[in-house]
Order: C-alpha cells, then sequence, then structure tokens
C-alpha cells in the first residue's frame, strides 16, 4: 500500500477524512500505464485521479508539465481548478494549476507554450491545437500523466477519438505517458479500457462503490398526460409542490426549446416565487455563469436544464432530479439521476415525468430497467476516417513527418488499431490533394512530399487548420441581442431565426422578446413582457430511443395486462387491442385506413425515429414508384404514418428487405440526410472551413456549398473518400439503416390490418411536429389540380 | 413484387408543354424552361449563365465545382435532340461574363459546337455579356422573327419575348419555388435555364407592374403548369 506523504496525510487527518478504498487503490496502481476508474458522482473520482500527481509533485523537483487533465467541458476544467488549487494552496504544495480553454486569454496562452504549468487543464479540443505547434515537443517533453474526465461522455463522440489521436502524438513526445480514465457508471467497462489505453496495453478497471440504489419513480399527476407533444405542461403544479418540497432540484429536458417553454411555463404559476433558474447551452456565456454562481452558492432551488448540466460539475445539494419527457435512453438517465445526492452513501431521488400519453409506457419500461441495471449502448464502430484526416493536416502543422511512422503511431490508437495501410493512404491523399475530382483546386492542395517527408506545401495554410481544429459539430447559431443595451441573450439555430417576421415573439432564457430583424449576424430583439411566445423551436437534439428501451417497451406492451400503468394508458392500450391489434416483437404491425380523404399507413417499428425516418424516405419512394402518390410522413420512437392519395394492399410487398437494400445506395444519394452528414464530414476533414481569416461565413452559406460540393461528387466522383465515409457514418447514425434490419430480422411476418378509421395507438401521430413532404407525382396531381382550380375561377382555362 | 402500377398518369408527356398565343405566334412554353416555335422551328433558351462557378472562383467567393456548365448544357443538348430546332436562340446571360465565354472548358466547347452543327445558332447579348463571343454562331443585340422581338431585357415596346429576371413562382402544395415563364398576349419573360441560378418572385412589383392583369404563370419542372399571375399575388412570401 503506498502511503501518502506526510503533508497531504496530515491535512486529511485535519478534516478528519479518510481515503476512499478506490482512492487508495489508483495511488497503489500509479505506476501502470493505463487505469479506468469506474465511480458514481460524489465518491471522490477527481481526488482519487490527482492523489498520485499531488504525490508525485510534493517534493517540487519536477520541472514543466507533469499531469494533463483533459474534460469534455471547459466549465469542468475551471470547476477543477477552482477545487484543487484550494487543497494545494492550503497544503502549501510546490504545485503551479492552469486551464486552458476557448475561453483562456491569448496572452496567458502564449505565457503556458513559453512556461507550461505543472497540472494543466484542458478541452480535447484545446489540446489537440497545443500538439499543432511546432514547440509541442517542448512543451509535452517531461509529461508524466494524462486525466481524461468524464471519458464515458467523450468515449463515443468523434471527440474522443481526437482525443486519442492526441494522446498518441503525446506518447512520441513524452514516453512513459500514463493514462488515466474517469468514467461515471457504464454498460460496457472493457470498451472504454480498450478505447483509453494505448492499443495493445491493457486497462485494469477499477469499481468504486456505487452506493444504494436510487429510488426512481413517475410523478403521478392529476390531469391526464396528453395525446402528444413534449413539453408536459400539464404536470407543472405537481413539480412546483415537488420543487416546493425539497431543497434542490434539477429538472431536466431533452431539448432547449422545451426547457424554456417550461421554465416560462413554471415562471407563470410561481406563486411563491421560488428562485429558479435556466440552463442549457444556447444561453449566453455570462447568463449560464451567473445561473452557475448562484446555484454553487445554493441560492437556487431549481434549475431547468437540458444536457448542458449532465456532466460533473458539482452543483451541491441537489436532493431531486426530475426528467421531463422520456428519457429514451436508460444509461443517460441513470447518469442524470446520479446528478442527485452528492452525499456519498445517500440514495438519489428521482421522479419520471412523461410528456405524452406513450411516453408513460416509455417512462415506466425506462425506470423498471434503470432499477434491473439494465443500461444500453451500442458497440462503437472503428475510428472515423474524417477525424483521422483532421489528425494527419494537425500533425502537419506542427512539422514534417513520416508517413510509416505516422501510420504506426495512428494504430495504438485503440479505435484505430484495425486500420489498413490503404485507408491510411487515402487519408493522407485526401490531405495532399482533396482528391480527384477537386485535383484542380490549389486551395486543396495542402500536403507535399520532400525526401521522403510529408509536409505543407504553403505553410500560411497551418493557420486556417488551426482556427478549424475539432469535430463538435453544432448547428449554425446565431447570437441574439436586446436592441437596447446590447445584452447578449444567447442563441438561436440560423434556421429557426430565417422562420421569423418582425413581431414574432419567442421564448429564450426565459423571456418572451419581439424579433425585430436581422443586423449581419445577429438576431435583435426587443422585451414584450407577458405576451404569449410564439413555440421556440431552435436547437432540438433529437435522441431516437435505444434498442434495449425500444425492446422493453415492447415487452410490457405484451404483458397482457397493465397494472403497472395508470389506468388511463390501460385503457388505451386495451382499446387499441380491441379495435386493432397490439404490436408485438416478433411481428411487425401495419394499419391502413382512410382519414379525411387521404389514405394512411402506420407501421408500428419501434426502431427510433432517425431508422423510421429512413423507413418513411425508401417506402415513399417505393410508393412512388408503384403509382401510390404518397403525399408526405411523420416518424415517432415507435412508429411511421405515411399519407398520400391511393390506399396500400400489400403492404409485405414495400418491405422486401432485398429490394430495398438493392434501392438504399441509389436512394441515399440525393437524400437530404446525406447531405447533412456529409457537411459535418467535410467540415472535420477539412475541406469545408467553417473559419476563416476574415469575415464570417455564415451557416447558410456553407450549406449552399457543401451541399453543391455534395452533389458534384455524387455525380463526378461516387467514391471519393469523404463520400464513403458520409455512406458508412449515415446508415449507423441519422439514416440508421442499421436498425431497419435489425426490425425486419427480428420480425417473422407482418400483421395487415385495414381499418375504416384510425386506431387509438395511431391517433397520437396526427398532432405529431415535423411531417416531412414527398415531392413525387402525388403532389404533381394536386398541384395541377390547384393549377386548373386557379385558371378557371380566373376564367382562363381556355387559354 | 406484387405492386400495381397505376395509369402512367405522369409519363404521357401530355403536359410536356403549355401552348401560348403571342401576338398571333403559337409558342410552346416547354416544360424543362425552353421555348419552341413550331413554325418557325426555333427553340430559345435564356440565361445559361455558362461559367458560372469559374467567374465566381476568380472573384475569390464562395465555392462552386465547376460542373454546371456541363449540366446546363446537357439539359440544352436534350431540348434540342426533343424538338430538331433549325434555330437556336440564346436570349442573353449566356455567360457569366465574357472572361467566362472565353475561358469555357475545352469539352464544353466542344459539345457547344455539336450543338451547333447543321442549324442557326444566334447569341442575343445580354448585361452580363455584351460584345461579341467566340464561339460560333451569329451575335446580336436584339432579333425580330414574324413580328416578335427577341431581346434580353424587356422594353415597352411590344410584342416582345425577353429573359433576364429568372422568374420564379409557387403554388400551395409545393414545397419550393419553380422557375416559370411569365405571359400576357404581348410579352413573354423566360425563366433562366442554367444551373443554380436564383430567381425572383413574381410577386415582386418589378415583375408585377410589367405583365398585364390577365398575365399567366407557366411552372417549369416535370409539367408545364399554367397558372393565373394574379392568383400567386397574394402576399405569399
Amino acid at each position: 500500500m503506498t502511503a501518502l506523504p506526510p503533508i497531504i496525510a496530515d491535512w486529511f487527518k485535519t478534516r478528519g477524512w479518510a481515503l476512499h478504498p478506490h482512492q487508495q487503490d489508483m495511488l497503489d496502481r500509479s505506476a501502470a500505464p493505463a487505469t479506468l476508474l469506474i465511480a458514481p458522482t460524489g465518491g471522490g473520482k477527481t481526488l482519487a485521479g490527482f492523489l498520485p500527481s499531488l504525490v508525485e509533485l510534493v517534493g517540487g523537483g519536477h520541472a514543466g508539465l507533469h499531469t494533463l487533465y483533459v474534460s469534455p467541458l471547459k466549465a469542468l476544467a475551471a470547476d477543477i481548478k477552482r477545487n484543487l488549487t484550494t487543497p494545494v494552496q492550503e497544503m502549501g504544495l510546490p504545485i503551479r494549476i492552469e486551464d486552458r480553454t476557448g475561453d483562456t486569454s491569448y496572452t496567458a496562452k502564449r505565457r503556458q507554450r513559453a512556461d507550461p504549468p505543472h497540472i494543466l487543464l484542458t478541452t480535447p479540443e484545446s489540446l489537440a491545437l497545443l500538439t499543432s505547434y511546432e514547440d509541442a515537443p517542448r512543451i509535452f517533453a517531461g509529461l508524466q500523466r494524462v486525466i481524461v474526465d468524464e471519458i464515458h461522455a467523450l468515449a463515443d463522440s468523434k471527440r474522443g477519438d481526437q482525443l486519442m489521436l492526441a494522446l498518441s502524438r503525446l506518447d512520441q513526445l513524452a514516453p512513459g505517458l500514463r493514462r488515466v480514465g474517469l468514467s461515471a457508471t457504464v454498460d460496457d467497462p472493457q470498451a472504454i479500457a480498450a478505447t483509453l489505453a494505448r492499443h495493445p496495453d491493457p486497462c485494469p478497471v477499477l469499481q468504486a462503490d456505487p452506493g444504494p440504489d436510487p429510488q426512481i419513480e413517475m410523478l403521478v399527476t392529476e390531469t391526464r398526460p396528453p395525446w402528444s407533444g413534449g413539453g408536459a405542461q400539464y404536470a407543472i403544479g405537481e413539480v412546483l409542490e415537488q420543487v416546493r418540497a425539497h431543497r434542490t432540484t434539477l429538472i431536466f429536458h431533452n431539448t432547449r426549446a422545451q426547457a424554456e417553454i417550461f421554465f416560462h411555463r413554471l415562471w407563470l404559476e410561481n406563486e411563491d416565487d421560488l428562485p429558479i433558474g435556466i440552463h442549457h447551452g444556447s444561453l449566453s456565456r455570462d447568463q449560464r455563469e451567473r445561473v452557475e454562481a448562484a446555484m454553487v452558492a445554493g441560492e437556487l432551488r431549481a434549475i431547468v436544464c437540458t444536457g448542458s448540466l449532465d456532466l460533473g460539475i458539482d452543483w451541491g445539494d441537489v436532493d431531486l432530479v426530475i426528467q421531463v419527457g422520456a428519457p429514451k435512453n436508460v444509461k443517460r438517465l441513470v447518469q442524470r439521476i446520479g446528478r442527485a445526492n452528492h452525499r456519498y452513501n445517500a440514495p438519489s431521488k428521482a421522479l419520471l415525468v412523461p410528456a405524452n400519453r406513450f411516453e408513460v409506457v416509455e417512462c415506466v419500461a425506462a425506470l423498471e430497467a434503470a432499477r434491473d441495471h439494465d443500461l444500453d449502448g451500442d458497440p462503437r464502430g472503428p475510428g472515423p476516417l474524417d477525424v483521422l484526416c483532421q489528425h494527419i493536416l494537425i500533425r502537419a502543422c506542427a512539422g514534417p513527418f513520416d508517413a510509416d511512422q505516422l501510420f504506426a503511431e495512428v494504430r495504438t490508437v485503440g479505435a484505430y488499431a484495425g486500420l489498413s495501410r490503404a485507408a491510411f493512404d487515402d487519408c493522407l491523399s485526401f490531405c495532399a490533394t482533396g482528391g480527384y475530382a477537386f485535383r484542380a483546386y490549389d486551395k486543396w492542395q495542402r500536403l507535399k512530399q520532400t525526401d521522403g517527408l510529408w509536409h505543407l506545401r504553403d505553410p500560411r495554410a497551418a493557420q486556417r487548420i488551426r482556427m478549424n481544429i475539432g469535430t463538435i459539430q453544432d448547428a449554425d447559431l446565431l447570437k441574439v441581442r436586446m436592441r437596447r443595451g446590447n445584452r447578449v441573450l444567447g442563441e438561436v439555430e440560423e434556421g429557426f431565426a430565417a422562420s421569423l417576421t418582425p413581431g414574432d415573439r419567442f421564448l429564450i432564457g426565459g423571456e418572451v422578446v419581439r424579433y425585430e430583424g436581422l443586423k449581419e449576424l445577429t438576431v435583435e430583439v426587443s422585451r414584450t413582457p407577458g405576451r404569449e411566445p410564439k413555440v421556440a423551436v431552435f436547437s432540438g437534439t433529437k435522441f431516437a430511443t435505444s434498442t434495449q428501451l425500444s425492446s422493453r417497451i415492447l415487452r410490457l406492451l405484451n404483458q397482457g395486462s397493465w397494472p403497472n400503468l395508470p389506468g388511463h394508458t390501460a385503457e388505451w392500450l386495451m382499446l387499441q387491442g380491441e379495435v386493432s391489434q397490439i404490436p408485438s416483437a416478433d411481428r411487425l404491425l401495419i394499419e391502413t385506413f382512410p382519414h379525411e380523404g387521404r389514405e394512411h399507413l402506420c407501421l408500428y417499428g419501434f426502431a427510433g425515429q432517425n431508422a423510421h425516418r429512413t423507413l418513411g424516405l425508401i417506402l415513399t419512394q417505393r410508393m412512388e414508384a408503384a403509382g401510390l402518390s404518397p403525399l408526405g410522413f411523420v416518424v415517432t420512437d415507435y412508429a411511421l404514418l405515411i399519407w398520400g392519395l391511393e390506399p396500400v394492399d400489400d403492404p409485405a410487398a414495400l418491405l422486401d428487405p432485398t429490394d430495398m437494400r438493392a434501392g438504399l445506395d441509389q436512394w441515399l444519394q440525393g437524400n437530404a440526410v446525406m447531405k447533412r452528414s456529409f457537411r459535418g464530414v467535410a467540415t472535420i476533414a477539412g475541406l469545408i472551413e467553417k473559419n476563416i481569416p476574415g469575415p464570417k461565413k455564415t451557416g447558410r452559406q456553407a450549406t449552399f456549398s457543401s451541399d453543391i460540393l455534395y452533389d458534384t461528387l455524387a455525380k463526378y466522383d461516387p467514391e471519393h473518400l469523404l463520400m464513403r465515409i458520409t455512406r458508412d457514418e449515415a446508415l449507423h447514425g441519422l439514416v440508421d439503416f442499421g436498425r431497419i434490419e435489425d426490425m425486419l430480422a427480428r420480425i417473422a411476418g407482418i400483421d395487415h390490418r385495414r381499418l375504416s378509421r384510425v386506431s387509438p395507438l395511431a391517433a397520437p401521430l396526427f398532432l405529431e411536429p415535423g411531417k416531412v413532404p414527398i415531392v413525387g407525382e402525388g403532389r404533381e396531381r394536386l398541384m395541377a389540380a390547384e393549377t386548373e382550380r386557379l385558371m378557371a375561377e380566373a376564367g382562363l382555362s381556355a387559354l | 413484387m406484387t405492386l400495381r402500377a397505376r395509369p402512367g398518369w405522369a409519363k404521357s408527356g401530355a403536359m410536356s408543354h403549355h401552348v401560348l398565343v403571342l401576338a398571333g405566334q403559337t409558342l410552346h412554353a416547354c416544360a424543362d424552361g425552353s421555348l419552341f416555335w413550331p413554325d418557325q422551328g426555333l427553340l430559345c433558351v435564356s440565361d445559361l449563365h455558362l461559367g458560372k462557378s469559374e467567374r465566381i472562383a476568380r472573384r475569390g467567393g464562395g465555392l462552386f465545382p465547376p460542373y454546371e456548365t456541363q449540366e446546363t448544357l446537357a439539359r440544352l443538348d436534350r431540348a434540342i435532340s426533343e424538338n430538331d430546332p433549325s434555330c437556336v436562340i440564346c436570349l442573353g446571360d449566356s455567360f457569366d461574363d465574357l472572361d467566362a465565354a472565353s475561358g469555357l472548358a475545352e469539352d464544353a466547347r466542344l459539345h457547344l459546337s455539336r450543338l451547333q452543327a447543321g442549324r442557326d445558332w444566334i447569341w442575343i447579348e445580354g448585361n452580363h455579356d455584351p460584345g461579341p463571343i467566340d464561339l460560333g454562331g451569329t451575335h446580336l443585340s436584339e432579333l425580330a422573327i414574324g413580328g416578335l422581338a427577341f431581346r434580353h431585357i424587356a422594353t415597352p415596346a411590344v410584342p416582345e419575348i425577353s429573359g433576364h429576371y429568372h422568374p420564379k413562382a409557387r403554388v400551395s402544395g409545393m414545397v419550393s419555388a419553380r422557375p416559370c415563364f411569365l405571359a400576357d398576349k404581348t410579352r413573354l419573360i423566360l425563366p433562366a435555364f442554367g444551373a443554380y441560378t436564383g430567381g425572383l418572385r413574381v410577386t415582386d412589383p418589378v415583375l408585377a407592374t410589367m405583365m398585364q392583369a390577365d398575365a399567366i404563370a407557366v411552372l417549369t419542372g416535370q409539367r408545364a403548369l399554367p397558372v393565373p399571375m394574379a392568383a400567386l399575388g397574394t402576399g405569399r412570401r
């Protein structure tokens, strides 16, 4: 057992603290090349990570950078700096701690490069940028340890891939570098360990005591949840009561827009003036910081928030977590619940509030899964090549490199361990020339080989590459500013701003504001107190319900009777059973029925909204070819509803898997989802530069040229590297074709029910927003009829 | 597959053009945006904007790939082989500027001369491409045939056929606006034939005041669909 140096041991003693077993374990294993610690929030995880560094730095003999801490959030880096600096100062240790993020000033950054601190706290993007400098070898020369915090949040994203590529680089600059990962509870710790370790190093997993099970329940309300929608406004009164009954409550929402609307309604009914704040990623930094400070000071009784509070900042005494809307994913639910009660040995308390009738079923399934510790997670594929392209460009910024050596380096990253030389060479060649279709364009001729080493053709390109480092794909956001006083309120998506006309009212930061106009890249608004807002639709991050949760829902639907569901929901399902049938896991239920002069088809796929959207696009295309004139469709996580001019008599023929696979590639090409995926891939790989020196390009301009680039490649160079990456990615992400195939493999047959009218389960779909119109024969027929009508009305039909 | 195919309503070709009568002459406003005059064996297209991407690239602007020229020429090729005209009139702004005309890629030049072979070819000058063009055919500022004037920008002197404005319109049920012809009894404005060209809504005062009250718009696309211009002017943005 490694003992603490007296100075640290004494400090613990004066506070009456003792080390947790996992903290001691981390200390004992501090020489291991890689270690992953799984611990619940409040388990002293961060201290466990830093303790070995403090011990090694106690003597003051180390010069330069010793420990690098990487977190997914800038705010977390700042928070950790505060929490670490205090004990270090109290113990009087000779350790310099600094953070470096996008918010750090230019002068501080320069100084850090010249004279690095002992402990540097940063983000994956800032680290990637640091490795791009020519003096990177000097900065990282003495580095001993790297701590990756909240690694579960990074591991399944491109940010994590970029980080691990950067670590492979650091291994070269600082041989013997040890890695530590800190993670919340996850379904597959081994997978994260394999991501963290230098391949093929082993990576032992340490499990801290998870503490007592959380108490999760569904909120019982007097009013029944509505048939559709996501706001859960019916539950405002009961939620307020819960806030009153607890010390501090976190109220999680799935989207920013819903959080805004809920917050607004909460205040309208908040007769006791309970201090309640709002926190989400679209708010201005000022406003977020104010809320964070008030929270830390214990001044707030509740915060309405989104995923922006998912990660580890210590919020003090949270004793209740409320999740509004179905959690979609059991793992995230459990992690959110873990935000309550940071005191180690007390159970967390959580309430689920379904936003609509179907979500009642989903919430019950989710809380049963959480009680059973049945977490969901999908295995991640090999490392994405667009991130590798960016890594190659970053490497080139730092100086000339040898391709063989870089290839070997990249293969030490777990996710890229299986990378073929051919794939690597493709990426290198793309970075060098842009690919065949772009060979004539000077701006993409970036790398050149001289005397066997690759280097930037024009060293000035380094600035542009550095400006575009990162893999976060934000929607294009515009600042919202008060016309008077110039106060920045936050940001909205460009698409939302474009939908506004002067005079429209919307919600931001809990305020109703009036849209005045667009000035350059800023949305100008004025105050309009007490008026009803137009629905704020900005930034709707939509997750699909996970596979595991979906199959639980199907099991729950098929239990025969539903004593575990509220009466109103059980009755609804019973009625569905009488009028049509309950969807099951091994059969696919398809209902067809006429409604308001249109023919409808409702397919209960339970494959998540992304897969259903894809299925909708494929099926409507096949219906179009068969002359059935589809007009549009709408999806939820459990079903797809298509409407058109002609009835579908034989749905089984539409769903033939072989035909669907065959038509997929051709269909994918013209698809808007593909264009969106391409835009992300092309931006990460460096084909499109989001940030350029000089005036900012608006998102729409970027979209425009990325769409044209996509069309061009689709037509003239469909096998271009970026097109291949886009296809692979879309199949698993937004297109989610994998889940369609899983669904088709799961079912033994199709039950087609021809009904005379809408079924109980299908009815809520008519109220769903986000209807997708189909441009085809059906619309042409309606359009021709409309133009004929207009001609006849004007007396021009004889012309 | 046991899907029933329904009667081929779309493929009948019955609405591949709309018949217009302009100052007594019968003209076909075709669904692809070209104008055909059967009695004269004349095909007219406007605003090809060939070389747009090169011009934008030269000016250091946004990023267009150079393929829209091929795209436009391929569509023009189809229109010519469908109608086999003895005369083709390009009604101005055929090139994005004169440099674009002289800088046209070799394969595009060859394609153009193939299209020009065996027929009269007339370049009417536009605001983007005044002056002579070194690409075969005749170059004119305007032209009159059978009592109809062909010029790039509309004037008060009717009857005339012009281009320039790239009119676009939509009716309810449509997802986005489509390029369209505008026609009254003495004036005809052609849609832009080129790929990636923007457009002006027919509700714009510039177009609305130029046309008579009984003007129609002929929407292009899969079919040529006529619709009264007045029915489009109800303030829909």
